[in-house]
């Protein structure tokens, strides 16, 4: 678990060039929408392909995306539980 | 008709022309085939949120738009006209890229999203919250020029008061390199390939030294023989005649095609200096705002660099100065400045 969080991590600054941001600065905790991360509707999008591509889960309802996108461990929890790749 | 004038000129290019004012003293050869562009530090124009998905041509262009609204005193003008001939490029590659590495599947928006031809003109806009006309021209080398026509047709025809018209060109990453590669190496482009973003503020309020925008003229196709009674016709349109003009800026850029430029000097008597730049800041599409750039500042500070001329013909005092640019013996298109 500890190794996708990392992983999650460092795809996410990648993905979403957050240069701002290296992975000791994002806890697993953090909000990644609104306060924490600040990220956005666009941003979403991003990490539903990445979800998709990455790790075989297909998001078909928007507001599943949004519990899973809470933060990181809820992202990597949901990712364990759900993964095809 | 009223008058069209220019009141800010701001330039990313291949040479430090943004964070100081131009010293081309100093400027620095380009000896690479290609030449990025000398960029600034964009976080004090652009916010981190909208800046991490802008690819280099938006980082320059809003960048460029936003200090040259800044200095001319405009915070919402009434018109955004841009000029491209490449567009967004970088994210053009990025997009195809992902298109064809993941076999048409998995595609992410940001790129797609931001690799339309508008995307400068449509940030700048959203940076303002300005609603006002928003447009982008594309034809080649004469994206710039078109935008310019469009800017300075809405300050004479009193449609707009204040009008931000600029040019952006990125190098991207891979469809230069195959342009590199197609490129006659004897008889073709001699200067490097580079990117920049030049952006202006029209206005129709006459400033003191205010430098005017006098003409426009473009042509998508004329001959070598043609380019002396085409040029000496927009002059007398304008009510000059060769020997009036000071300086001449052409884009030179050591290919065969540079024969139109010696035809159209060779209409100038010897006192008229005779200017050239992409030596220093590269071929792009959209180079010719960066001639326009090097032109309003000459007329404004009074001083040509060395570095610009050919020869050793240089005037003490400019009043009058006339751009010309080609590409491939295509896009003509003479601009007429004056103090």
């Amino acid at each position: 678990m500890s190794n996708l969080i990392q992983e999650l991590k460092e795809n996410i600054i990648e993905l979403l060039n957050l240069e701002e941001f290296s992975v000791e600065d994002i806890n697993d905790d953090d909000a990644l929408f609104g306060d924490g991360l600040g990220l956005d509707s666009i941003d979403a999008l991003e990490l539903m392909v990445m979800l998709d591509k990455d790790y075989g889960i297909k998001l078909t309802d928007p507001k599943e995306g949004k519990e899973i996108f809470q933060s990181i461990a809820v992202l990597a929890d949901y990712i364990e539980k759900n993964r095809a790749k | 008709m009223k008058a069209c004038y220019i009141h800010s000129a701001v330039s990313i290019s291949a040479q430090n022309t943004f964070e100081t004012d131009l010293n081309l003293s100093e400027s620095n050869p380009i000896t690479s085939k290609k030449a990025n562009a000398n960029h600034p530090q964009y976080k004090t124009y652009i916010a981190p949120g909208a800046l991490r998905r802008m690819a280099t041509g938006v980082k320059m262009g809003v960048t460029a738009g936003k200090k040259a609204l800044e200095k001319a005193n405009i915070t919402n003008p009434d018109a955004i006209l841009t000029g491209t001939g490449m567009g967004c490029i970088e994210d053009t590659e990025n997009f195809l890229n992902a298109l064809i590495a993941n076999d048409e599947a998995y595609l992410t928006p940001t790129s797609f999203i931001q690799s339309t031809h508008n995307t400068v003109g449509a940030q700048i806009a959203l940076a303002l919250q300005c609603n006002a006309y928003n447009n982008t021209y594309v034809h080649g080398a004469l994206s710039f020029e078109s935008a310019l026509l469009d800017g300075q047709l809405l300050i004479k025809n009193d449609d707009s008061r204040s009008v931000l018209v600029g040019g952006i060109d990125e190098l991207g990453k891979e469809f230069i390199d195959y342009t590199l590669l197609v490129e006659d190496k004897k008889h073709g482009v001699q200067v490097p390939f580079s990117e920049g973003a030049s952006f202006f503020v029209l206005s129709s309020e006459k400033q003191e030294k205010a430098i005017q925008l006098n003409d426009i003229k473009t042509f998508s196709n004329i001959t070598e023989q043609e380019v002396p009674t085409v040029l000496n016709e927009f002059l007398a349109e304008n009510n000059y005649k060769p020997k009036d003009i000071d300086a001449v800026i052409c884009g030179n850029n050591g290919s065969v095609y540079d024969s139109y430029y010696s035809k159209a000097r060779a209409i100038f008597p010897i006192t008229t200096s005779q200017l050239h730049y992409k030596h220093l800041f590269g071929e792009y599409f959209t180079a010719s705002a960066m001639a326009l750039y090097l032109g309003v500042y000459i007329l404004k500070n009074q001083q040509i660099y060395d570095t610009l001329i050919i020869g050793d013909n240089s005037k003490n005092s400019i009043k009058t100065i006339l751009l010309y640019n080609q590409f491939n013996g295509r896009d003509h298109s003479f601009i007429l400045l004056s103090l």
